[in-house]
């Protein structure tokens, strides 16, 4: 809402400065969001009090010199006298014409001003200096609208309207601030001058001066030209009209353009101009019909017929729904309540009598109809968020006033008011406690209806705790006892509140284990030297199908009914086809990418409206395992079995058990390099999530340059359901003995098999297996290699003997080669 | 030449051709030349029994000193010859110190969650318990439930993206704010006394620019109970934004409006960046903005599940992104989400 400042100053005196009357909106609820200055002090071009002066021009001639210029003659001062050259067109009419009957009002500049350059782009200061034009000496100069910072107009000099009073300086007559609000939803009161001058009134104790129209009325009264029908009752609580006959149609007065102007709205003429000019003035929109255009003079307030349509003043034909509310006449739709006029009634040069609305109307019809036919009015913006239906008789009398006197129409007598629902006088009761439970703060009755008074809340005493508070009918916003509570707090002041600890007791502590674990599955993998990303939930199932090319058509999707791009269409059901895009990015830039994400994916349920968002961990891994740095370890690149090694460390550091390790044929994975997790508890098994190298084919779809990509994504819910605080082992104090022990096998026996039959025939006295060696070569024989494993026995209780140790390996020996068809390697 | 005579030009033989020595293995060669079991002291040591008895007591201390001198010299030089190989070692093995030490690959976690946790770990030591509730809502607990009918103006306050349902079904959304997380809190717990933080994920209809992203995070709080003020959201509030951005730092409490919560307020911290002068980023108000929040609504308590007349809560919300924005200086909220390396290393 921009509110200028000389029309505010019309209903309230404002006493503080304007960087103080801003911040002290802003901390009572109306936050300032800029403030524009013109011509005044603290303005980006400040008019000089003793330079820049309202003249007169009293006569236009010929310039001796250029056919384009004119030299006029200005009165700057009574009885002071100069001539000013100007190539102005919009005065060139008066050339030659001898001394002006009426003189021209206009902005005056004298040698030493600062106005802005009118003939470059954008907003450049000069300095006004005097030199000859064309052999005539010009010291002086006739101000545009863009040379005195008021808009970009530079089409000629500004013209001011003859009661502009000569010799004053220019910022007493035009110099003005506005005051840019954003008003929240429930400050709908302010949405107009006289609305926010009541607010300023009670922020610092001003009284509020409401208009006061003074009406002459002549010829038949309204109640005998027109006829008002309401059918939609329950969507129209008040509808009023008068009647303003024989207007003339022509500009509004400059003023009223001026405050327009600077209130947002573009000037149109007289009756755009002053409908306008009330809404913006009370809050209360209205609209003005042709009155010879409203069949029968009847107005009907009905809802829309099965197929009707009705062409808007924007040139727009609407097809109405039979829930749309229109005001009609007896023959057809004249305008959608409310929310914009229609154009077979609009008032055009050749209207002479002029019906003017002003209703209220159900607040969430019209926004369901701006909504509908996006049509977002300033109208249907004050009407949605609540209208004051007892504002409509001021309203009335200042449209009739304003249209009586700018428009020479004659008013008639009269308004015809139907209210289909009464004025309801709402008043609530007030305690001490509520306000002492509420905000915290112990004041007395007193003390309370001294804050709420200005407000013109009217506030009775009822009991030394108890007051009786009566609502104004404009504050709609306040309906609980809680929204009497903040007009207290906002009154005594936000900042002025005590800030305290709560008193309240503690609720009972419970643990979330789940988000524990959750967070220390991110440090876990963060410290394995992974970069946590966050991606995009909304993805395309193009992205998913370069993973698995099936995801294209399926229809397994939450997919959004107002998707914003083709890219974000659809929500995941997997982390890593958005990650993969992610690392991609990464891999072209760096050649590498080591990235995790923790989040949730989103898969749709037959049963339910709602999906399920199971929590997935995903990894994405490529390029050289160490760094490149001139002393890294190793210049190797990343395979299969480093996803392996993050997807052990992850597992081993929740302590689950029940873990297994599968070849797979995942068809995003390369065949052979593909595996599945799977969590066994008791009888039941899971697959919780798979981990391999990208298949080169997807990897192609994510155009990654073609090296080994690692991926793994697992089902996080499930491994944290599962997870486990370590438990001790104790330890030995006794020496261990280390065995070395190479098998050869068919490749086709995993090491895990083998693994399993050590610890089988090791049994109590293994301490610990290690695989440290994996060998193929021509000399073990087609389809043969070796796995060598260093095996660490020991008791804890006692020393173990060599003979001990000797027969423990030959147990072990044969308990392998008999279980895998191995043989021990000499 | 007298055998006293012999072990003295010995001796001098010796000490000068140690002083010549500078390698372990002259020296061992010169240890078992003079002092060996068949070096030449222990040789000449033999001829003592030629001697005069009264002459071999005199003659034996003479050896002993002569023995006892080398030793001593021997220990001096051998000193020496070990410092000097050490330093040889040493200069063979110099390294140019300012060559970059060997990196290690480490993670980083998400900027993000780094603020996030940061929050909920200020709000935990007040009490307030971590919970989660569903990306995906109904437009009930997103808005209805929240006080914001179908219809209300206040929906303009949040863009919404709609997931596809059937017709007649339920519309169904991706939650605009963490709030709906108060209601399934609430009823968690109601009667019982509550107070929670809910962080997450939400979305917003919103074309995506260096301010603005389609998807955010959000940390809603709640407390209801029979003895919470708007006093205590004050304090609460400013309690926190003194932890997260110093004790001292100044704060402004200004009215504001949320349907779910009444009265209502947003806090306000001094500019971070400009100290309250001015700049782009506070777009010269010299304030940021930090949380959202109010005493929740009575008609909101009472679809939480409790009764409005005796019990009482105030619930805030914040943006993790912005505050991170701001604790580092990045321009443009777009990185987050990026999975974008060069932006995810810059952080600790």
């Amino acid at each position: 809402m921009r509110i200028p400042l000389s029309w505010l100053r019309d209903y309230v005196d404002v006493t503080l400065p304007i960087d103080e009357l801003a911040e002290r909106l802003t901390r009572s609820g109306l936050e300032v969001d800029s403030i524009e200055r013109y011509g005044i002090e603290g303005a980006e071009l400040p008019w000089d009090r003793d330079l820049i002066v309202v003249c007169n021009i009293r006569e236009v001639t010929q310039h001796p010199n250029a056919d384009r210029l004119v030299l006029a003659e200005v009165e700057f001062a009574p009885g002071q006298f100069h001539t000013v050259v100007t190539g102005a067109p919009n005065i060139q009419q008066w050339k030659g014409l001898g001394p002006i009957t009426t003189p021209l009002r206009a902005v005056y500049a004298k040698e030493g001003s600062v106005l802005y350059d009118g003939h470059v782009e954008g907003r450049v200061k000069v300095t006004l200096k005097g030199k000859p034009v064309r052999g005539v000496m010009s010291d002086a100069m006739l101000c545009s609208e863009k040379e005195l910072g008021m808009s970009d107009e530079h089409e000629g000099i500004l013209l001011l309207p003859d009661d502009a009073p000569i010799g004053v300086p220019l910022v007493d007559y035009l110099g003005d601030a506005v005051i840019d609000i954003d008003v929240l939803p429930n400050m709908a009161r302010t949405l107009s001058i006289v609305g926010m001058a009541r607010e300023i009134a009670a922020l610092t104790g001003q009284t509020i001066r409401l208009p006061k129209p003074m009406v002459k009325t002549a010829g038949a009264a309204v109640e005998q030209s027109i006829k008002v029908t309401i059918e939609a009752t329950s969507l129209c609580p008040r509808f009023t009209a008068t009647m303003v006959r024989n207007v003339t149609i022509k500009p509004s007065p400059f003023w009223m353009q001026r405050r327009l102007t600077m209130a947002g709205q573009r000037p149109i003429n007289n009756i755009v101009d002053i409908s306008n000019y009330v809404m913006l003035e009370l809050g209360t929109p209205n609209h003005t019909f042709d009155a010879d255009q409203v069949a029968q003079h009847h107005i009907v307030v009905r809802t829309a017929k099965p197929g009707e349509t009705l062409k808007t003043l924007d040139g727009r034909t609407h097809s109405l729904a039979i829930d749309h509310l229109l005001v009609c006449d007896t023959t057809q739709a004249l305008s959608v309540a409310g929310v914009m006029g229609g154009e077979s009634s609009e008032v055009s040069p050749t209207t002479t009598n002029v019906l003017v609305e002003a209703a209220v109307w159900e607040p969430t019809i019209i926004r369901r109809m701006s909504s509908t036919f996006k049509l977002r009015s300033e109208a249907s913006k004050r009407f949605e968020r609540g209208v004051d239906a007892e504002m409509l008789d001021l309203a009335q009398r200042r449209l009739t006033e304003l249209l009586q006197t700018y428009a020479d129409g004659t008013v008639a007598p009269g308004m015809l008011d139907v209210r289909t629902t009464p004025a309801l006088a709402v008043s609530m009761t007030l305690t001490t406690h509520e306000v002492r439970r509420i905000l915290g703060l112990d004041f007395t009755v007193d003390q309370i209806a001294a804050l709420l008074a200005p407000l013109a809340f009217t506030c009775t005493t009822v009991d030394a705790h108890t007051l009786l508070v009566g609502v104004p009918s404009y504050r709609m916003d306040v309906s609980h006892t809680a929204d009497l509570c903040e007009e207290v707090a906002r009154m005594y002041g936000y900042d002025n509140l005590p800030s305290t600890v709560m008193a309240d007791e503690l609720p009972t502590q419970r643990t979330n284990l789940a988000l524990e674990r959750e967070h220390y599955v991110r440090d876990v993998l963060a410290a394995a030297g992974l970069n946590e990303a966050i991606t995009y939930s909304l993805t395309s199932r193009t992205a998913a199908a370069k993973l698995n090319p099936a995801e294209l058509e399926s229809s397994e999707y939450l997919h959004l009914a107002n998707p914003l791009s083709p890219e974000r269409e659809y929500m995941r059901r997997d982390i890593l086809p958005t990650l993969l895009e992610a690392a991609a990015v990464n891999i072209r830039e760096r050649g590498m990418t080591r990235l995790f994400e923790v989040g949730h994916v989103y898969h749709r349920r037959s049963d339910a409206i709602l999906p399920t968002e199971p929590l997935r961990v995903a990894i994405v891994i490529a390029g050289k395992r160490n760094t490149t740095a001139w002393n890294a370890a190793s210049s190797d690149s990343i395979d299969f079995y480093d996803i392996k090694g993050i997807v052990e460390l992850l597992c081993e550091r929740l302590q689950l058990s029940g873990i297994t390790v599968s070849a797979s044929d995942f068809t995003h994975l390369q065949p052979g390099r593909s595996a599945s997790l799977r969590l066994t508890i008791g009888k039941d098994s899971f697959v919780v999530g798979s981990f391999g190298e990208l298949h080169p084919e997807a990897r192609d779809r994510f155009d990654i340059p073609a090296m080994r990509v690692a991926v793994a994504e697992l089902d996080l819910e499930i491994l944290l359901a599962h997870a486990a605080v370590p438990r001790y082992t104790s330890i030995s104090r006794y020496p261990a003995a280390s065995q070395d022990l190479a098998f050869i096998a068919p490749v086709a026996i995993t090491a895990q098999a083998i693994e399993a039959s050590i610890r089988k025939y090791a049994g109590n006295a293994l301490s610990s297996i290690e695989l440290f060696d994996v060998y193929a070569g021509a000399n073990l024989g087609e389809g043969m290699r070796s796995l060598a494993f260093r095996i660490t026995l020991r008791s804890t209780e006692r020393t173990l003997t060599d003979a001990e140790v000797t027969k423990l390996r030959a147990k072990i020996i044969r308990g392998v080669e008999h279980e895998n068809g191995a043989k021990i390697r000499a | 030449m007298s055998i006293i005579d012999q072990l003295a030009a010995i001796e001098s033989a010796a000490l000068a051709s140690l002083h010549d020595i500078t390698t372990i293995d002259a020296l061992t060669a010169w240890k078992s030349d003079y002092l060996g079991k068949t070096g030449l002291i222990a040789k000449l040591s033999r001829e003592l029994g030629a001697l005069a008895a009264a002459d071999r007591p005199a003659a034996g201390q003479r050896f002993n000193a002569v023995r006892a001198s080398l030793d001593g010299a021997f220990a001096e030089r051998e000193a020496t010859v070990n410092a000097a190989a050490q330093g040889h070692a040493f200069a063979s093995e110099a390294l140019d110190v300012t060559l970059p030490g060997r990196p290690l690959t480490v993670g980083r976690l998400h900027p993000s969650t780094r603020v996030l946790r940061m929050i909920t770990n200020i709000f935990a030591e007040m009490g307030f318990q971590v919970w989660e509730s569903p990306e995906v809502e109904t437009d009930t607990l997103n808005f209805e439930l929240l006080n914001i009918p179908a219809d209300h103006p206040a929906r303009d306050m949040w863009d919404t993206f709609y997931i596809e349902t059937p017709p007649g079904a339920e519309k169904v959304l991706l939650r605009t704010h963490t709030s709906p997380g108060q209601i399934h809190a609430m009823r968690a717990h109601a009667p019982n006394p509550v107070r929670v933080i809910l962080p997450g994920k939400c979305f917003r209809y919103e074309q995506v620019s260096t301010r603005h992203e389609m998807m955010f995070h959000q940390v809603e709080g709640i407390a209801v109970g029979t003895n919470i003020t708007f006093s205590d959201l004050k304090g609460t509030l400013i309690g926190f934004a003194e932890r997260l951005y110093g004790s001292g730092i100044k704060t402004r409490f200004r009215p504001s409006y949320f349907p779910f919560t009444e009265p209502s307020v947003e806090l306000d911290v001094e500019c971070i960046l400009c100290s309250g002068t001015g700049c782009r980023i506070c777009k010269h108000s010299g304030w940021l903005e930090v949380s959202g929040a109010g005493m929740v609504h009575p008609d909101v308590l009472r679809n939480g599940g409790y009764d409005p007349a005796i019990y009482s809560g105030f619930a805030f919300g914040m943006g993790p992104e912005r505050i991170t924005m701001l604790r580092h200086g990045i321009d443009d909220i777009r990185w987050f989400f990026s999975g974008d390396e060069r932006f995810l290393q810059q952080f600790i």
